[in-house]
């Protein structure tokens, strides 16, 4: 479960408001525009503090409490900030089977962070998610946008993964 | 006119493994080669076969290259693109023979596989609508337009005997009949797509939409013709980048030549499609929770009737199918719904398509007529287990479904034989384990599962499901009593019957089957103490063969507990009561002198 409460100082600029009031402006009356808008305001800050969502409920006319309501309910938003390079280890059934919950105990003691925590250099972020349909290939991690899979769970293995992106 | 083609898996497993390098390399070998003009690069959607990806198939020669390197590119272009000599060394090994190339369709993994739903996965370029409408493309959509009813287009669905292929097996021409006749107030229906595919190890909808996102659009257009509706929403997570993008680009596609919007094939239909991105709530696939969440809320589900087909989104009539259902709805418009019944069991008609994975060699994904047997698919299909391990079960349906063991592989597959043995269809992940894998583990993994996914609404599965969880968590941690077995069926029966939606009552079924046909295992774990399997941790024990111990220390070193000792040059022994079973001991030992039991 990941934190819910933010730990780190907002730093949003007013570039990044006058982007999100100009998605809300384009999509705020759609009907069930809430995802959508929350959707691109993580794109645009990279997660969704409580000052963003404040944002959001003032110009969109919702109530803060709704707006944290769904963004704590799917666990693709994040009230916190991510690493600069994003781990998840899949733990969908396929890959489990074969051997994915080795993977993501060793990069815990790795890294030394739970699921869903940060680095204290804040480089890496860790989490476990399910199935990113690359069965094929199970065991499988990904690293942002990089794809690594037919893991075998040495840690050898895994801190030279890491180690390209030092 | 290009004199050949090649094609080139991009669906996500491929492009996983690399296809995109793939795809770059070949443009510029073709280059440096002058073929431009006479050789074209196609990057398609799946052709089933992740196991050996990346995929590529050269044609007219129709030859397939599996497991294709960046480094092979240069070879396959000089060689057979230039010359014409196959590089035999980089074919798929099954397709090579004496008399020379096989072809694909015969090969042990197509053999007995019927393509409907995935007929054009794998073989036209998902980006360009023309190779779409080159094969048969909306022409159903042009036929119920001009020459049907929605009532014939209801009724030809109702013959085919299509049923839902998310899981639940709800007759699809009823779901439509309902939305049509319940309210006929004139005022706004729609027609949504499930494509919130959260079953971990299924990918069937994700290859559909990454294959043939223009097979879904039509469908949902000659849906929205049936029961009159004019709006369309296709939920997809969002864990499906490509299959998103591909959406997109169809739909854009789909508006510029008027298969969507106003007055389509100018016979005053209206239809218009959006696309909506879920963000990683298992429960959403659950159809009244899907809605909630289009409208922009919390995905919690509800309480049905009212059914979405009198009250669904935005408390309009609404039709919601599967992917995987669509798909199949303009081969049945076209072929007629006595070819589609034509094919399957007496219940299930069709197809069904399965990601295979697990413990199986060609993990992948498989289209089979309903009514072949589980061990066709694993053994013939799937290619049997690696490494010559034992099979012992297939798990289908999910965390909803159940763990099928080997005294059933020949079960004809269909939604009623799946029930009956206590699994159930699903989605379509097929799962399988091996002598390696612990039964107990399996439930207590997918109970783990929906107890991070109870989106905490009802309080027979918020609550049941965690209890469920502890129990297993005791059991496997050696601490677990007889008593709590059958407190543990109990609870099962608790949380199936008094659940709200989908998610609760299925639920136990992980537990209940297994507990049904691997009761000796639990008992193993209860009784004896012991995981027979070898994977339960803290059940596990750690142990020195004297015989084979050189005494060479490292062991020793390696030890985080310092649970082992002796001299060196003598065997050395573990301390149960220190030993916190790491394993880092019996992966250190060069000598296989460490073992687990």
């Amino acid at each position: 479960m990941a934190l819910k409460k933010c730990i780190v100082a907002f730093s949003g600029t007013e570039e990044q408001e006058n982007e999100l009031k100009a998605v809300i402006k384009e999509h705020g009356d759609d009907p069930g525009a809430l995802m959508p808008v929350l959707q691109k305001a993580q794109d645009i800050y990279g997660y969704l503090p409580i000052e963003v969502q404040e944002i959001i409920s003032r110009e969109m006319n919702i109530p803060l409490e709704k707006v944290y309501g769904v963004s704590t309910f799917y666990s693709q938003f994040s009230l916190n900030p991510k690493g600069k390079y994003r781990i998840s280890v899949c733990l969908g059934t396929a890959c489990y089977v074969k051997g994915s919950g080795d993977v993501f105990n060793k990069l815990q003691s790795i890294l030394g962070v739970t699921s869903g925590g940060i680095t204290d250099d804040g480089k890496f972020s860790l989490q476990d998610c399910r199935c990113i349909g690359a069965c094929g290939l199970a065991p499988v991690m990904t690293i942002n946008d990089d794809v690594y899979g037919r893991l075998t769970g040495d840690e050898k293995e895994l801190r030279e993964i890491l180690a390209k992106y030092e | 006119m290009y004199r050949s083609q090649v094609l080139v898996c991009g669906g996500t497993g491929c492009t996983s493994s690399g296809s995109p390098a793939i795809i770059e390399r070949l443009h510029e070998e073709i280059k440096k080669n002058g073929l431009e003009d006479e050789v074209q690069v196609v990057r398609t959607g799946c052709f089933g076969l992740c196991a050996l990806g990346p995929i590529m198939i050269v044609y007219p020669e129709g030859c397939f290259y599996s497991a294709v390197k960046e480094e092979d590119i240069p070879e396959i272009v000089s060689e057979h693109l230039l010359k014409g000599r196959i590089v035999e060394h980089l074919l798929y090994k099954e397709t090579v023979t004496e008399n020379g190339i096989k072809p694909l369709n015969d090969t042990n993994f197509y053999k007995k596989q019927h393509r409907v739903a995935l007929r054009n996965c794998g073989v036209i370029n998902p980006e360009n609508i023309d190779e779409y409408i080159a094969v048969d493309g909306y022409q159903a959509l042009g036929k119920v337009l001009n020459e049907m009813t929605p009532e014939e287009v209801i009724q030809t669905i109702l013959d085919s005997g299509l049923r839902g292929r998310g899981g639940a097996g709800f007759p699809t021409g009823k779901k439509w009949q309902l939305a049509r006749t319940i309210v006929q107030d004139g005022g706004q229906k729609y027609v949504c797509c499930n494509a919130d595919e959260g079953d971990p190890g299924a990918f069937m909808d994700r290859s559909v939409l990454e294959g043939d996102p223009h097979v879904v659009i039509e469908a949902m257009a000659i849906a929205g013709y049936a029961i009159g509706a004019t709006q369309g929403y296709i939920y997809v997570r969002a864990e499906y980048p490509i299959a998103v993008q591909r959406l997109r680009i169809a739909i854009n596609q789909a508006r510029e030549y008027g298969l969507l919007g106003k007055n389509i094939f100018g016979k005053g239909f209206d239809f218009d499609l959006d696309i909506r991105l879920g963000a990683g709530a298992f429960v959403c696939g659950e159809e009244t929770a899907l809605m909630t969440s289009i409208e922009g809320k919390r995905g919690e589900p509800r309480c049905r009737p009212p059914f979405p087909a009198e009250k669904g989104l935005f408390q309009r009539p609404t039709v919601l199918n599967n992917v995987e259902t669509y798909a199949n709805v303009p081969q049945i418009i076209l072929k007629g719904a006595d070819w589609f019944s034509s094919m399957g069991t007496e219940k299930s008609k069709g197809t069904k398509v399965f990601a295979l994975g697990g413990k199986i060699n060609n993990t992948g994904l498989v289209e089979i007529p309903m009514g072949t047997t589980l061990r066709e698919i694993v053994y013939e299909i799937g290619g049997g287990i690696p490494g010559g391990k034992k099979f012992k079960a297939a798990q289908t349906g999910g965390p909803s479904g159940g763990c099928i063991p080997t005294e059933h592989l020949d079960i004809k597959i269909d939604y009623d034989n799946l029930i009956a043995i206590g699994s159930m269809m699903g989605s379509g992940g097929l799962i399988v384990m091996d002598e390696d894998n612990c039964m107990v583990d399996i439930a207590k993994f997918f109970l783990e599962f929906t107890v991070d996914e109870s989106c905490g609404k009802c309080t027979p599965c918020r609550i049941g499901t965690k209890r469920l969880y502890e129990m297993l968590h005791k059991i496997t941690s050696g601490n677990g009593t007889l008593e709590d077995l059958d407190k543990m069926e109990k609870l099962c029966y608790y949380i199936k019957n008094n659940s709200l939606c989908g998610l609760g009552q299925t639920a136990p079924n992980p537990v209940l089957s297994t507990l049904r046909y691997f009761k000796d295992e639990y008992l193993a774990h209860v009784v004896d103490k012991k995981c027979p399997a070898g994977v339960c941790t803290r059940l596990l024990q750690y142990k020195i063969i004297e015989d084979k111990c050189k005494g060479c220390t490292a062991c020793a070193r390696v030890c985080p507990a310092g649970a082992i000792s002796g001299s060196v040059k003598e065997p050395h022994s573990i301390d149960p009561a220190k030993c916190i079973k790491c394993g880092a001991c019996m992966s250190k030992c060069k000598f296989g002198a460490i073992i687990k039991e």
